[in-house]
């Protein structure tokens, strides 16, 4: 039996966050009362007619620019005609083929693999209404609030070869799309959605096989399970002896399988032509060239930057890049340079990640600001408290929105590192533990911990514990 | 004469020096109405609240308001335009109740300017036929002869002011809806350049060649509405972004030194031999005036109707998609899933001439035709629109016959699609290159008016005016 590669094509599709629809002027706006974000424009009314948002257009390109593509000077809106409920004009106004932005590439790393996945094109389309099926009546129901909403669908090339590459890829323009500030990412709501294409080949074949394409996949998380259900029904069937049909099917997230939809033959035809009420687009190159300039530092650059400059793991950077805001709250913390960028990393990824994960909220929403931080990693780094004494004062920072120094100072938690008062309060504890000097002077090194221990005790958790263990040491030789 | 009778520029007068008043103005209108309506059916929907606009207009010129000089003067619509609570059909029983929530662009110009919007006039359905035959509620009568077709597809807005049921009226030309009409009823229809005026309201037939323009009883009328009309539309993406003369103000008879081509193509087998002797002489008439007769060759045109037919009906597929008994109009009845509503709603609500179109659209367009057909008609309406932008460079105008004919009997043509088709091939030219064109009256065969086109330069709307009201005022002082 030969062995089988996977080779998967994705199609995603995300909702941008302008202010306005793509094609009238109603508010891009998410959750609000059914059918109240509408106007002809969007309803489809007779003579309604469309006109591009410029933003729209602008967002694209700025992706376009984040995936290396080439930005088309012109590019054509066309038609993408059928009929459904959700589709107030029976077409949807998307780019066939001349779109925005082609020929792009995006490096993922998945399973210790680097790999350069091709970006065949990127282009603006509108999306649906939403069709909602009320156990409270009979029929469906529709709500186009979500029509005109604009979308860009980024097509990759066929160079994912497996699951855990398309989440790597997914989690990557997740990345980016939230570092351009173009979509909101709401994963529940579906504002990035993909569709998924799938096919097998014998290892080392450089023919792909027959591909299916799958519907309905509305997580990345959905993704990776249907990809490797997909794969693994398709290599049953070529393993039995059988041919894979074309043909597009419906992932069941639920039920974690895929069943059909339609067949090659059964195929919609679009009937894609020019739209006829929409100029060309065209961009010139200044703008072009200004929204390149324009582009913050994405992930992957801040991701090897971090390694480089501040010697951090690629995991620890990884993590820290995951949102912007988290991003830019390092990157301020650095900028005090009051401590070391390791101790920052550790202290948002410990501590700060422990508060978001409790409530919630990103430690950038919070009274914690980066001069806050830092001046209490400082305190810690300079033996000012120790560092569970920075724990408590990072709690009571958030607690109470006071400086680092106040509270330390306040809950007297500043250190003791005077080495003669240090000296008179081992005396006493040694003089009180008779037993356990005899016990350490035996070899009984582990007598030393208990007699830090109550000499801290003695401090009321004051003391200098590396001066207290090395004054201990002394005067125990 | 009658007030019915006079012009819009002659009413203006009046209006503005008292000698008569919007309402005194929309009763004899009304009363026109009154009696002829039920022969012509120029109508299809009657606004009720006219009077209250016309003594709106009244009221305001009595408190010294500054008016527009139109302001007052009856007109009337035709179907396709979007009138806010004023029922909108297109001719079909698709829409016939449908009421739009909005105003199309050029109707709240018109309201802007305090004119009266009459009604809503008979068209073919969906703006699809030559005739107005394929109206779903009733034919239009010509005025001129009863038995006989007033054109289309905007037969009742060509018929309305050809009879003195409206002072001026809307229409719009697709492929020679409103030139054609108006050579039938013997009045001027004026096509402006597509994207002079906007297009938001309209009910799109096909969106790349419908454009909305003005029937009247002068060439000074043409001007004074198309005046009105023109200007971008920020909600009509291709509404041009330019600035346009004062048609009006700078009307002036002026053909002396015009180089007029005369395309031998325009006047070939298919135009009938008295419609060519009429359009000739007209010709003639230009030269003496002091023009230049050019002739030229547009081989091309052989290729207009079949272009056009193709890529028009290959837009109207998918602008008449949106018809499918979910939001507005026509919806069947008892359906038990969205297929099914839409194939009956569809088969219900749609004429035979629409369905025929929208299926050889969707053919065209469809997988394996698209390159053979719609590409192909593409590129024959680059060469049709290239031939005549070059013969535009050495013409200041282009000039053929509105119609291969005068208008014929009502029922004649009804089953013979391909006939009727052939019909529009002295108009679809100028859409296909999206050309400003007018038809003026010019004379008449066996009591039946001949309309002469005149073809211009993109956004050339004053030359061809101002040529137009030259030949109409020779004309007019020939008779006097």
């Amino acid at each position: 039996m030969p062995q089988f590669e996977t080779v998967i094509g994705l199609e995603v599709h995300a909702e941008l966050n302008t202010a306005s629809k793509i094609y009238c002027s109603c508010k891009n706006a998410f959750s609000r009362e059914p059918n109240t974000q509408i106007c002809p424009v969007c309803m489809g009314l007779p003579g309604a007619l469309p006109v591009l948002n410029k933003k729209v257009v602008d967002y694209a390109i700025r992706m376009g620019h984040a995936l290396h593509c080439r930005i088309r000077s012109v590019s054509r809106q066309d038609r993408k005609n059928y009929f459904y409920p959700d589709l107030p004009k029976a077409y949807q106004i998307s780019q066939a083929q001349f779109p925005l932005c082609e020929n792009g590439f995006l490096e993922i790393e998945a399973d210790g693999i680097q790999r350069r996945v091709g970006i065949a094109r990127i282009h603006i389309e509108e999306d649906a209404g939403k069709l909602l099926h009320d156990s409270a009546c009979t029929g469906t129901l529709v709500d186009f609030n979500r029509c005109g909403v604009p979308l860009i669908e980024i097509v990759t090339q066929p160079d994912l070869r497996s699951s855990s590459e398309a989440k790597a890829f997914l989690d990557a323009i997740k990345f980016i799309l939230r570092y351009l500030n173009i979509s909101d990412c709401r994963m529940q709501e579906g504002s990035i959605r993909c569709d998924v294409n799938v096919s097998v080949r014998p290892v080392g074949s450089t023919e792909y096989g027959t591909r299916c394409e799958m519907k309905n996949v509305n997580s990345f998380s959905a993704a990776v399970r249907g990809i490797a259900y997909e794969a693994q029904r398709q290599i049953a069937i070529l393993e039995a002896g059988g041919i894979v049909e074309q043909e597009t099917r419906r992932w069941d997230d639920a039920a974690g399988r895929s069943v059909p939809m339609r067949s090659k033959e059964d195929a919609h035809d679009y009937r894609y032509f020019p739209e006829p009420d929409l100029l060309s687009i065209v961009v010139d190159e200044a703008r072009v060239r200004m929204l390149y300039e324009s582009l913050p530092e994405l992930p992957d650059a801040k991701i090897r930057r971090y390694c480089r400059e501040y010697g951090i793991t690629r995991e620890e950077a990884v993590q820290l890049a995951e949102t912007p805001e988290r991003a830019a709250y390092f990157d301020t913390c650095v900028m005090q340079a009051q401590c070391s960028a390791q101790s920052i990393c550790n202290w948002l990824l410990a501590d700060a990640a422990k508060y978001t994960n409790d409530t919630g909220i990103p430690i950038s929403d919070t009274c914690m600001t980066p001069q806050r931080l830092t001046a209490l990693i400082a305190a810690v780094e300079e033996g000012q408290i120790s560092n569970s004494a920075g724990k408590t004062v990072f709690q009571e920072v958030l607690r109470q929105d006071k400086e680092p120094a106040q509270l330390i100072a306040a809950l007297g938690l500043q250190q003791n590192s005077d080495s003669a008062a240090l000296a008179q309060l081992i005396d006493t504890v040694l003089a009180a533990n008779a037993k356990s000097v005899a016990d350490y002077c035996r070899g009984k090194t582990n007598a030393l911990g208990y007699l830090v221990g109550q000499c801290m005790k003695a401090s009321g958790g004051t003391a200098n514990p590396k001066m207290l263990r090395e004054i201990l040491i002394q005067k125990l030789e | 004469m009658m007030l019915y009778q006079k012009s819009a520029a002659e009413l203006s007068y009046m209006l503005q020096n008292g000698e008569c008043s919007a309402a005194e103005l929309l009763t004899q209108v009304h009363s026109r109405m009154e009696q002829l309506e039920p022969e012509l059916g120029a109508y299809l929907t009657c606004a009720e609240d006219c009077m209250q606009q016309a003594m709106a207009v009244d009221a305001a010129r009595a408190r010294g308001e500054q008016l527009h000089p139109l302001a007052g003067i009856p007109i009337a619509i035709k179907d396709n335009i979007s009138t806010k609570n004023l029922r909108t059909t297109c001719g079909s029983k698709m829409l016939e109740h449908y009421i739009p929530p909005y105003d199309a662009t050029v109707i709240r110009k018109l309201r802007d300017a305090g004119m009266v919007i009459l009604g809503k006039t008979n068209m073919d359905e969906f703006a699809m036929g030559s005739s107005t035959e394929t109206s779903y509620f009733h034919p239009t009568r010509n005025p001129l002869a009863h038995d006989r077709t007033a054109g289309g597809s905007s037969g009742g807005s060509a018929a309305a002011v050809a009879a003195g049921e409206a002072v001026l009226a809307l229409g719009t030309d697709t492929g020679g809806s409103i030139r054609q009409p108006a050579a039938f009823c013997g009045v001027v229809g004026f096509k402006p350049t597509y994207g002079s005026v906007s297009r938001y309201g309209l009910i799109a037939y096909a969106s790349s060649f419908d454009q909305i323009g003005t029937f009247s009883r002068t060439v000074r009328d043409a001007a004074m509405l198309t005046q009105l009309l023109c200007g971008h539309d920020p909600m009509d993406a291709t509404s041009a972004q330019r600035s346009y003369p004062d048609f009006a103000a700078e009307l002036m008879p002026e053909i002396h030194g015009l180089r007029i081509g005369i395309p031998k193509e325009y006047f070939g087998s298919h135009v009938q031999d008295d419609v060519k002797s009429v359009v000739s002489a007209a010709l003639h008439r230009m030269e003496q005036m002091g023009a230049q007769l050019v002739e030229i060759s547009l081989p091309s045109t052989e290729y207009a109707v079949n272009a056009y037919y193709i890529l028009a009906c290959a837009e109207a597929s998918s602008n008449l998609a949106r018809f499918d008994g979910t939001r507005f109009g026509y919806r069947a009845q008892g359906c038990t899933s969205p297929a099914q509503l839409y194939e009956r709603t569809r088969s219900e609500g749609f004429g035979r001439e629409v369905k025929r179109r929208i299926l050889l659209g969707t053919f065209v367009l469809s997988a394996g035709y698209y390159e053979d057909c719609y590409l192909r008609a593409r590129a024959a309406q680059r060469s049709i629109a290239q031939e005549l932008h070059e013969a535009l460079r050495c013409c200041d105008l282009i000039a053929a016959p509105s119609a291969p004919e005068p208008a014929f009997l009502l029922g004649e043509r009804l089953n013979h699609p391909v006939q009727m088709y052939q019909s529009d091939l002295c108009t679809v030219p100028a859409n296909l290159a999206g050309l400003p064109a007018i038809s003026i009256p010019c004379g008449s065969v066996d009591g039946l008016p001949v309309g002469l086109q005149l073809l211009g330069r993109p956004f050339g709307e004053r030359t061809i005016l101002n040529a137009a009201h030259a030949y109409e005022l020779e004309v007019q002082n020939a008779a006097v």
